[in-house]
């Protein structure tokens, strides 16, 4: 039922419509089309009702799947770890080899090395988006610059660690650090906070810049006295998310930022630290007694995915509220 | 009067330098991708390198070629595909075209948070897992393969692939659905016939940004294909995909030695597949762009 | 009496969630007759409209109480078939909107979905509809082409003849050329004129010359209410109700 006609069987159109024409001008009496029309037999209505109940079931089992696959995770994560989360295990630096102890130094290089993502990225990708949304005429230029931000958001993830290395690490010296992890994911998470503030700045109802405009205030009066104040929420909802973003990636840090072991805690962005999700890596995949770990292994997972689904839910409740309020 | 004029002017100079920080970032990042791994081919020549059937980095003398790399690369993606796109485009279509609002609402962040499952969980959920239960009931040597990186990529893939669809899925204009049940279409003739064809481009661009997430996912690759450097023979045979072989290698390579150089030009060559990958998702984006409402 | 009603409306009140948009509508549409619902924007005239063939059913908050007749069956009816009634009760909407797909397709489109695969059939139906439709000499050279190649007035010609493919029983309007230019306008109106030779038709519009000019009989809408339905003549020159007056005059605010 799917099937349309193949489109080559119209190629000649023109030819076929003038032959149906022609017989009908001599034959009045013939009966039409209109008189003939069969109407929908009831085996063919049955049919493509089965169908669809078919396919909808297939897009209900689909959608299902992402949910399934969600809780499944998050299920064996739990069910797994949640003996190893203790208050020793959130405040104490790892002991004997990284086979017992705690996970400070990880949580608070995590935390250094997002915030500092979010730091750099912020402001630049703030900037760029008022300058598309607010300044821009759609040309060229315009064109260019968006097809660079698409192309830095699909960058591999490893690619930017590549990156980091060459440049922050040995070019300009910072050596792995917080420093060089932090550049490295926030021009990571450029793209993502420049999507988010110009969806957060398109939010602002053109009336608002109108009535300031309109009052005699220059263009940089107006975004700064009414189209960030009201577009703010947003943006700092897609901060969270950048954020939630760093915070569990790995390959970006691999090379530039964190280290396999470390027992302090910075000092400096110019410190080397643990971080959550390369810790999960080397303990389940280089450590010293992989087997023996595992507790470790899933308890620094869950705190991992607390910290970024937590931020992430966070960020989605209050955009469903602004959505509200908008409306 | 003449101040206010250029304050006005320093400050749109000044956004529009911020704003070309992106090709700025991605203009330094080929160029180091560059520098650092041209000097590969003085060792081995480009084809010897993308063709040579052999990834021996640390024996002496040293192999250089990446043909299983990529090959692998390609396998996982393509098999992640398989999997992501008819889920990710059927998931779209329920939660535009076939979800009540209210289930929507719940599917949604589902999906979201789906999406931002850090990458290293997804990798680690995988191999301790799905491989041990892979092994035992394929009675495999190892679960660490190909088809079990390809379905958590898959996971990883997905929610790219919804969430752009299903964007393309609702600006169809809804007078063009109205026009369909009026004329006694079923809402499957509806949704096949005239709402899928009408935002195709739309999902094209989103089946396009999936794989070429699924293409450069580094922690997933790196933990669950197994890393074997060597031509997978079937599903089930272990894999060393190019964004594995840098991460697992960087640390041990020294900086400046051949294998160095090497890991950066195998970098520049995943590079490219993602640039591929983006500038046919914009193109397509931007020449068939969505038809929308008929205008007068 | 029986024989001669086509369709009927019987108490029919109408919600958009807690609001109610249409008050206890009665009204009966005569065979092969066209019908124009006019009335002041918001008089819920589109609201019953629609009801005629369950397009509302597509908005989830909405419900209907009361019965809605074709051909004596209750359209409402809990074993009533949505889809084949779509199908007899054909529609066209205020704007035009083809399928971005070639003209031909956008024809055959009705007769596809509802299974009818002879290619000689919907070649010759296409063409009856065309020219039903009055577009035929237009477009007969170039039924390959884009549907949104054509003017805004060809296009919503060229949806007539797509809801006319299928031979629905009744059409119905809505506005169908308040989006036109007024030559565009007056070729669909000669249309309408033809068309009630073979269909029932209804139609809404906001232009009481229009409806004077193509209609049989007329009913006035008015806070979602039916004020006065009547012959269009009478309900023109001789109005019963103060308000019907008040509109077609012009002294509505």
């Amino acid at each position: 039922m799917m099937k349309s006609l193949p489109v080559s069987d119209m190629t000649e159109k023109n030819t076929v419509g003038e032959t149906i024409a022609a017989p009908k001008v001599q034959a009045v009496s013939m009966p039409t089309a209109h008189d003939r029309f069969p109407g929908v037999s009831p085996a063919y209505d049955r049919r493509r009702r089965l169908v669809q109940n078919i396919f909808f079931g297939l897009f209900r089992g689909a959608a299902a799947i992402n949910g399934i696959a969600l809780l499944v995770i998050i299920y064996f994560m739990v069910a797994n770890g949640w003996r190893a989360i203790s208050w020793d295990f959130l405040t104490q630096p790892p002991m004997d080899s990284m086979t017992k102890g705690g996970i400070l130094p990880c949580i608070v290089g995590t935390l250094c090395l997002s915030i500092g993502a979010i730091v750099v990225a912020l402001p630049i990708g703030i900037a760029s988006a008022i300058y598309l949304k607010e300044y821009a005429r759609p040309g060229k230029v315009v064109r260019l610059i968006r097809l660079g931000i698409n192309n830095l958001a699909g960058v591999p993830s490893v690619v930017f660690g590549l990156f980091g290395l060459a440049f922050f690490v040995v070019i300009l010296k910072m050596g792995v650090s917080i420093a060089a992890g932090a550049l490295t994911l926030g021009a990571m998470s450029l793209p993502v906070i420049i999507g988010s503030t110009e969806e957060a700045l398109k939010s602002v109802p053109d009336t608002y810049r109108e009535a300031s405009l309109g009052l005699g205030a220059t263009k940089w009066q107006t975004i700064w006295r009414v189209v960030l104040p009201s577009a703010m929420p947003g943006i700092l909802t897609g901060a969270i998310l950048g954020i939630s973003r760093a915070a569990g990636e790995t390959a970006p840090i691999m090379f530039t930022g964190a280290v396999f072991f470390t027992p302090k805690l910075p000092t400096s962005i110019f410190n080397e630290v643990m971080a959550l999700p390369y810790h999960i890596y080397v303990l389940a995949t280089a450590g010293t007694a992989i087997e023996k770990t595992r507790h470790l292994q899933y308890g620094t997972a869950i705190v991992l995915i607390v910290l970024v689904l937590g931020m992430n839910l966070l960020a989605i409740i209050w955009r469903a509220r602004l959505r509200k309020k908008l409306q | 009067m003449a101040n206010r004029q250029t304050t006005e002017r320093t400050m749109r100079g000044l956004f529009f330098v911020i704003a070309t920080a992106s090709i700025g970032i991605l203009f330094l990042i080929m160029l180091f991708l560059f520098r650092e791994g041209l000097p590969i081919f003085k060792t081995v020549s480009v084809k010897d390198f993308i063709f040579g059937k052999y990834w021996y980095p640390t024996s002496d003398p040293p192999d250089f070629g990446i043909f299983s790399l990529i090959v692998a690369s390609v396998a996982v993606t393509a098999v992640s595909g398989a999997m992501a796109v008819p889920l990710g485009v059927m998931t779209a279509i329920y939660l535009s075209e076939i979800a009540m609002p209210r289930v929507s609402q719940i599917v949604k962040p589902v999906v979201e948070l789906l999406a931002a499952l850090p990458s290293v969980v997804i990798g680690f959920f995988g191999m301790v897992l799905v491989a041990p239960f892979l092994q035992r009931v394929f009675d495999l040597p190892t679960g660490l393969n190909l088809f079990n990186a390809s379905l958590m990529l898959a996971f990883m893939s997905i929610p790219t692939i919804c969430s752009i669809s299903e964007d393309a899925i609702h600006s169809v204009p809804g007078a063009l659905r109205e026009a369909s049940v009026a004329l006694g279409a079923t809402q499957l003739q509806t949704i096949v016939r005239v709402v899928v064809p009408a935002s195709l481009s739309g999902i094209s661009t989103a089946v396009i940004l999936g794989l070429s997430r699924a293409v450069g996912e580094t922690m997933v690759v790196l933990m669950v294909a197994g890393g074997a450097a060597m031509l997978p023979g079937s599903l089930f045979d272990p894999v060393r995909p190019m964004p594995a072989s840098i991460a697992a290698e960087m640390a041990e390579a020294p900086i400046g030695s051949e294998h160095y150089y090497a890991l950066f030009a195998t970098g520049i060559v995943l590079f490219f597949f993602t640039l591929l990958f983006n500038i046919v998702a914009d193109t397509i984006a931007h020449r068939y762009a969505q038809v929308g409402e008929a205008s007068l | 009496m029986d024989t001669e009603i086509k369709m009927s409306a019987q108490d029919l009140d109408f919600y958009y969630g807690e609001f109610k948009a249409l008050h206890s509508i009665n009204m009966n549409f005569s065979p092969c007759q066209v019908t124009a619902l006019i009335g002041p924007s918001g008089c819920g005239k589109s609201t019953f409209l629609r009801c005629l063939n369950r397009m509302n059913d597509l908005i989830p908050i909405s419900r209907v109480e009361g019965r809605i007749t074709l051909d004596g069956e209750n359209i409402y009816a809990s074993d009533v078939d949505v889809v084949m009634l779509r199908r007899k009760v054909g529609m066209v909407f205020q704007k035009p909107n083809p399928f971005p797909k070639s003209i031909f397709d956008n024809v055959a489109y009705g007769l596809w979905v509802n299974g009818i695969k002879d290619k000689v059939f919907v070649q010759e139906r296409v063409e009856e509809s065309l020219k039903q439709a009055a577009i035929w000499d237009e477009v007969k050279d170039r039924l390959q082409a884009s549907a949104l190649g054509l003017s805004g007035g060809q296009q919503q010609r060229l949806c007539i003849a797509r809801a006319l493919a299928v031979k629905p029983e009744v059409v119905l309007m809505d506005e169908p050329a308040s989006a036109l230019d007024p030559i565009a306008t007056q070729k669909i109106e000669e249309l309408i004129h033809q068309l009630k030779e073979t269909y029932t038709i209804i139609i809404v519009t906001h232009n009481m010359q229009q409806a004077a000019r193509v209609s049989d009989v007329t009913a006035f809408f008015y806070m979602g209410k039916l004020i006065e339905a009547g012959e269009t003549d009478l309900i023109f020159t001789r109005p019963k109700k103060k308000q019907t007056e008040d509109y077609i005059t012009g002294r509505f605010g």
